[in-house]
């Protein structure tokens, strides 16, 4: 399953880490933040509660950079 | 200005013009005797510009991840002010700041620029109801609706005119200027403007289904599928800022021991500074930002810019594909051509330079009334009669080509001002038209105006015993279905019903020659005369004839080994959803993805320009596949990677040139920022860079490859 969600976020490399971030996120199967137009697109594992783990990605993404926003 | 940024940039601003004025005023004060409060002073502007900076880069260290842009710039004029350069080390957070401000400008101007290029959603459709006509939200009409459409206004949903005329602009959606008429029972397509009448239209989409929605969602999904170069500096930024640390943590700690054991230099206060000073360069100018804000904004202007020519690439990716085509194959009908069937020639026999005459005579025997008109014995007038025989022989027929001869004989009556109401003239036809006997294979001989008419191909022409004399066989001269008619054993001429070509499509074959495409191939399901004719004309390098669709693929297949990459399709996706990451999932996207990555060892890459009828599969298999015409085909949209949205073949080349120039681009500010940036760190490591060239190296450098990178967007 995939899910887009819009973000906020300043820069293009704090964009690249949030994504790395999120493809590190346990249920996450694939993730692709795009950063010029401010949106992450989210592939699932199959099975995988879509909620909890985008609070998981939240939590992952505030740690590599402080200053961002995902809105669900 | 001031009035287009946000309240973050604004803030940015006045504490970046606060803390220069300070650090100037501070710079000038007579102050060297108060060091301490010298000190204490500088920290203001310091703290004023750079607190969030210092802040991030402490929460960095927190949560384990050290090394980025913030750290860098912390530790460099931490460092700075540690070593009494004061004015430097607010100087270098100032232009930090400065450049990220810029940088936040640019890209949100950018944005900003491509939602207005691409302004094609409509706010609200007018909506019919019982109690009349409301505003609703496009959303949330639904299909079968009738909605009204202003003159002025942009049509919000995709459906079919129930009642009123109008003229549309249809620039936003194919870059096509010029209005195009619409009329009741005509479709019209959502994101164009209605210009003159007020039209009643039913919607046949929803509206997240209708054209202006997917044209919107495309363009703001492209960026999702990475290029490789994007891919590369992501890479190559995960891997660089860390280098960069340890070599300056190396160099301040290495620079002075080697010194003073190899080179016995006495180690002191001076010596330990001085390389400090040089490590600290060295983190300034390391900041990754410049390629890795300005790579993504180039692809993603280039993109914009296309999409508001009627060009939609559907990702990065495809951007340098496109950017790298050799081989341009095409399929013939709708690409080329116009694929339309239509009377393209007609030709009556001639009898020593003069048109046949027999025609008339005989007409005039039978008493016609119209007889009269023929004296004047012109080949034009022969040419009417010539397919008004023709017209009424195939009367009864419903075969395509005589549905062409029918269509043009109507034509030349409204011409010539004898345009009868339709069931008027069948019935005066109808009485001249006797049995009518058809051969199959071979076309058709009947009764017209007591005259024994034959129409159909040579063998029939044989068969009735009628020879065609040297003077009137041009069948290695026309492109095209040749229709012979001969009235008893006379031959009367010929009529040639072709698809037409479109009148710009030579000129488009030649203008991709200019932008280096080295073969150009046409494949179709036509005889081989047609298209060995069709491919002369057209001056293409290759056409491959009586093709089906599936030995289109096949034939694609061919030429993809003939150019050296052949197996290119088995690269293995490197786990990320380049491919298959946006809306459209249709399956060519998951096998498609992988290959389209993976063609370095090629020589070139190959483009397949169809018009999505029938030949998705090609279309997919192409290492880039480029549908034309595909305005509201859903098929052709999800199967190209290149959606041109007006069938003007022109756009081809336009583009490959702007794919080109994106990517060049794109280059440029690679090796541009990493070659500045390298030289400066070499020069900083020997001592000769200041901590003013290397601001230069990392906000000078930053600046100008946003600004180069703007250029995309034209």
């Amino acid at each position: 399953m995939k899910k887009t969600y819009k973000i906020d976020v300043d820069c293009a490399n704090c964009a690249n880490k949030m994504e790395e971030a999120t493809k590190k996120t346990p249920g996450v199967k694939d993730a692709v933040v795009n950063f010029m137009a401010l949106k992450m697109k989210v592939e699932f594992e199959e099975g995988a509660d879509v909620d909890s783990v985008m609070q998981k990605v939240i939590e992952n993404c505030k740690i590599v950079e402080d200053d961002c926003q995902i809105f669900l | 200005m001031m009035k287009s940024m946000t309240k973050k940039q604004k803030e940015l601003l006045l504490r970046i013009i606060a803390a220069a004025v300070l650090m100037a005023v501070l710079a000038i004060l007579p102050l060297k005797k108060y060091p301490l409060l010298r000190f204490a002073l500088f920290l203001i502007p310091y703290f004023t510009v750079g607190h969030d900076i210092l802040r991030k880069a402490l929460k960095g260290i927190r949560n384990k991840q050290v090394f980025d842009e913030n750290f860098l710039m912390a530790a460099a004029t931490v460092g700075a002010m540690a070593l009494g350069e004061y004015t430097e080390g607010v100087a270098v957070m100032l232009f930090y700041q400065i450049g990220e401000l810029f940088q936040s400008y640019a890209v949100g101007k950018s944005r900003k620029n491509i939602s207005e290029l691409m302004d094609i959603r409509p706010d609200y459709a007018n909506l019919e109801t019982e109690d009349g006509v409301e505003e609703a939200d496009p959303d949330d009409v639904e299909i079968g609706s009738i909605i009204l459409i202003k003159p002025g206004e942009r049509v919000p949903i995709d459906g079919v005119i129930v009642e009123g005329t109008s003229s549309l602009d249809t620039a936003a959606l194919t870059g096509e200027s010029l209005p195009r008429d619409v009329a009741a029972g005509q479709e019209i397509l959502s994101g164009s403007i209605n210009l003159s009448g007020l039209l009643r239209v039913q919607t046949t989409k929803e509206f997240e289904e209708s054209t202006a929605s997917r044209i919107l969602d495309l363009v703001e999904n492209a960026g999702t599928r990475k290029a490789r170069s994007e891919q590369f500096i992501s890479k190559f930024a995960r891997w660089y800022t860390p280098a960069v640390c340890y070599s300056a943590l190396a160099l301040a700690i290495l620079g002075p021991l080697v010194n003073m054991l190899i080179f016995r230099v006495p180690g002191n206060r001076a010596l330990w500074s001085d390389w400090i000073y040089r490590a600290l360069t060295f983190l300034v100018i390391s900041c990754p930002c410049a390629i890795v804000v300005s790579i993504p904004l180039t692809f993603f202007g280039g993109i914009g810019g296309a999409g508001s020519k009627g060009i939609l690439i559907k990702g990065s990716n495809f951007m340098e594909t496109l950017a790298n085509v050799r081989t341009v194959v095409f399929d013939k009908t709708g690409t080329l051509t116009k694929g339309n069937f239509v009377v393209t020639r007609i030709c009556p026999a001639m009898y020593g330079g003069v048109a046949a005459e027999t025609l008339y005579t005989s007409r005039e025997n039978t008493g016609n009334k119209e007889a009269a008109a023929a004296e004047s014995g012109k080949a034009s007038e022969a040419g009417d009669r010539l397919l008004e025989y023709a017209a009424l022989a195939e009367r009864y027929s419903s075969h395509p080509i005589s549905r062409s001869l029918k269509e043009a004989w109507q034509k030349s009556l409204e011409k010539r001002g004898q345009g009868i109401a339709d069931d008027q003239s069948s019935d005066l036809s109808a009485a001249r038209v006797g049995d009518t006997e058809e051969i199959s294979g071979k076309g058709l001989i009947t009764e017209v105006d007591g005259l024994r008419i034959g129409v159909g191909n040579l063998q029939l022409m044989r068969d009735l015993g009628v020879t065609i004399t040297e003077e009137n066989d041009h069948s290695d001269v026309e492109i095209g279905t040749i229709v012979h008619v001969c009235a008893g054993s006379e031959y009367l001429g010929h009529i040639v019903i072709a698809d037409e070509i479109k009148p710009n499509a030579a000129e488009a074959i030649s203008d991709l020659r200019k932008t280096g495409v080295t073969r150009t191939v046409m494949l179709t399901g036509d005889a081989e005369a047609i298209a060995s004719r069709v491919a002369q004309k057209l001056g293409l390098d290759e056409y491959h004839a009586g093709l089906l669709p599936a030995d289109k693929v096949t034939r694609l297949e061919q030429l993809l080994d003939e150019m050296g990459g052949g197996s290119s399709r088995e690269v293995v996706n490197d786990g990320s959803i380049d491919g298959n990451g946006s809306n459209a999932d249709s399956g060519k996207d998951n096998t498609g993805s992988s290959a389209k990555n993976g063609n370095k060892g090629k020589k070139g890459t190959l483009a397949f320009v169809g018009d999505g009828i029938n030949d998705a599969p090609v279309l997919s298999r192409a290492d880039i596949g480029i549908a034309m015409g595909a305005l509201g085909s859903d098929a052709a949209i999800e199967a190209a990677d290149v959606v041109l949205m007006d069938d003007d073949p022109m756009k081809i080349s336009r583009a490959i040139r702007l794919a080109r120039k994106c990517i060049r681009i794109v280059n440029e500010n690679i090796w541009f920022a990493i070659g500045v940036k390298l030289a400066c760190l070499l020069l900083g490591a020997l001592g000769i860079a200041n901590m003013w060239l290397a601001i230069f190296a990392d906000v000078g450098v930053m600046v100008l490859c946003v600004l180069n990178a703007i250029r995309a967007l034209v």
